[in-house]
């Protein structure tokens, strides 16, 4: 038996292992030796045809997100409440102190809501006399993020969605924002989850608009925590702080939602630090824009071709109003 | 631990059902690990460990019971990887393959050797490979990709091969012994 496993590869799979299965022996070599460049040829074959159509390694990447994602959502539940400081345990260590917290802070809140509404009325009032037509309310989906893994050189998370009824379609390119700021976009939808993208991602390119001015910059993720800044206007470098917009321009995304806000890192370039807590998100609402929005950037699923990488500048002059 | 008679045993069905279970053990044992690594633990990371463990395990099973990852299965296994883990489809398929052939090559140096030697064949191994991908990666998506990844990879390559070849050598000998069915 011992000269047997010694005997030399076999790499098969049809030999002495499988006794259901009866070859002749110069057959049984032939397939050993073929196997290898067979298999070698065939993945070769498999990365021809993922570069030749991305569909269908979005395809099949949404049916195995579909039927993971319960699986991991199960297992996440528990874990997430284990956590020291976010989690329902924790919490039960920090209750009356979380509690005197939490008091000041409604009183503070209290007082900003009647700020809000005075402001409310003001805009309003200022709305009407402008004949300011509003833009159209986005259809959302609330969802909870299942797994949050993403790959080595990719940043993404898997959200769980409510049934999409056979259009699964419908939710790509979808903008996902947490409580507080833009997290990223939908890149493959399937029945039951849907994989956002996140800003930080190296293959994540949003047109932002700076500060008031609404200078036109865009915002490119590098896969570490803050994405940088890149093609902003000659002359007027971002200010440390400017409040960081999405833009209207390509048509990727709505104007006017908040992703971050600029700082300088240590090598004095600009970058955005998100509002979204993207390392540590739970639930995303994912906004499915009306499709009046020019349609610069191609969405992926409809022209699989070409890649949305728009540049603020060369696209400047065919923006559609 | 070989039973002589064991051999000469008839083939019931129970005993084919054995034998089967064990044949199968590695390669469920790959695809399982693949999926279990993916849950959200919250590790720093935890992507890098991924393409580490097939691998830690196309070398393992290679080197010690070639019969019992064929070819077609590491593929296949690949392309889960490349699935699971947001590479080019293939990619990883094509490096897995690689390795395997690699493994098989230096087989006859490497079985009969000391475990740190193979400890360390190992490590070389994964930082090629994952060195390999990056550089593939990059090539496919005409991007410069950060090289962090590939020393998180190597790194884990090295601290963890210890722990898995403890739990592996044990399916060796137990689990996934063909010739004690």
């Amino acid at each position: 038996m011992v000269s047997l496993y010694l005997r030399g590869p076999n790499l098969s799979g049809f030999g002495d292992a499988l006794p259901v299965i009866r070859l002749s022996v110069p057959f049984r070599q032939a397939l050993s030796r073929l196997s290898f460049p067979l298999m070698l040829a065939a993945s070769l074959g498999t990365v021809l045809i993922g570069r030749a159509d991305p569909n269908v390694s979005d395809r099949v990447r949404a049916g195995i997100d579909d039927l993971l994602a319960p699986l991991y959502h199960a297992v996440s539940g528990p874990i997430q409440a284990a956590e020291h400081g976010t989690g329902a345990i924790g919490h039960l260590f920090a209750l009356s102190q979380e509690n005197a917290q939490l008091r000041e802070q409604n009183a503070e809140l209290l007082q900003w809501q009647e700020v809000a509404m005075a402001l409310q009325a003001q805009n309003n009032a200022l709305k009407a006399s402008l004949n300011y037509v509003p833009s159209p309310t986005p259809q959302f989906s609330t969802g909870e993020v299942a797994a949050d893994l993403g790959g080595v050189y990719a940043r993404s998370v898997l959200v769980l969605v409510p049934p999409a009824n056979g259009d699964t379609q419908s939710l790509v390119g979808a903008v996902a924002m947490d409580g507080r700021g833009v997290a990223g976009r939908v890149v493959e939808a399937g029945e039951r989850s849907a994989r956002v993208l996140l800003i930080t991602d190296i293959n994540s390119r949003i047109p932002v608009a700076l500060g008031a001015s609404g200078a036109p910059a865009l915002m490119a993720g590098n896969n570490g925590p803050d994405p940088s800044l890149l093609y902003w206007a000659p002359g007027q470098p971002p200010a440390e702080g400017a409040m960081v917009l999405t833009s209207a321009q390509g048509g990727a995304f709505p104007p006017g939602l908040p992703v971050g806000v600029v700082h300088y890192d240590a090598q004095n370039n600009p970058v955005v630090l998100p509002l979204a807590s993207l390392d540590a998100l739970r639930l995303l609402r994912l906004f499915s824009y009306p499709d009046n929005l020019p349609e610069l950037t191609p969405i992926p699923h409809t022209k699989p071709a070409s890649k949305p990488e728009p540049k603020p500048a060369a696209k400047a002059h065919s923006r559609k109003r | 631990m070989v039973q002589g008679p064991a051999l000469r045993r008839p083939l019931t069905l129970w005993r084919r059902l054995d034998t089967a279970s064990r044949w199968a053990f590695p390669g469920f044992m790959l695809v399982l690990g693949l999926v279990v690594i993916g849950m959200p633990f919250d590790l720093p990371n935890q992507a890098a460990l991924r393409p580490v463990y097939a691998m830690a395990c196309v070398y393992f099973w290679s080197l010690y019971r070639p019969a019992s990852l064929p070819t077609p299965l590491v593929a296949l296994c690949g392309v889960l990887l490349d699935l699971l883990g947001l590479s080019p489809l293939g990619l990883w398929a094509v490096i897995l393959l690689l390795l395997q052939l690699a493994t098989i090559a230096a087989r006859r140096r490497l079985a009969p050797s000391r475990f740190i030697v193979t400890w360390g064949a190992f490590t070389g191994f994964a930082i090629i490979a994952a060195g390999l991908a990056w550089a593939a990666q990059s090539l496919l998506e005409l991007r410069l990709l950060p090289a962090a990844p590939v020393l998180w990879e190597g790194l884990f390559a090295a601290g963890l091969y210890p722990l898995l070849a403890r739990l592996l050598i044990r399916a060796h000998r137990t689990a996934a012994a063909v010739e004690l069915a």
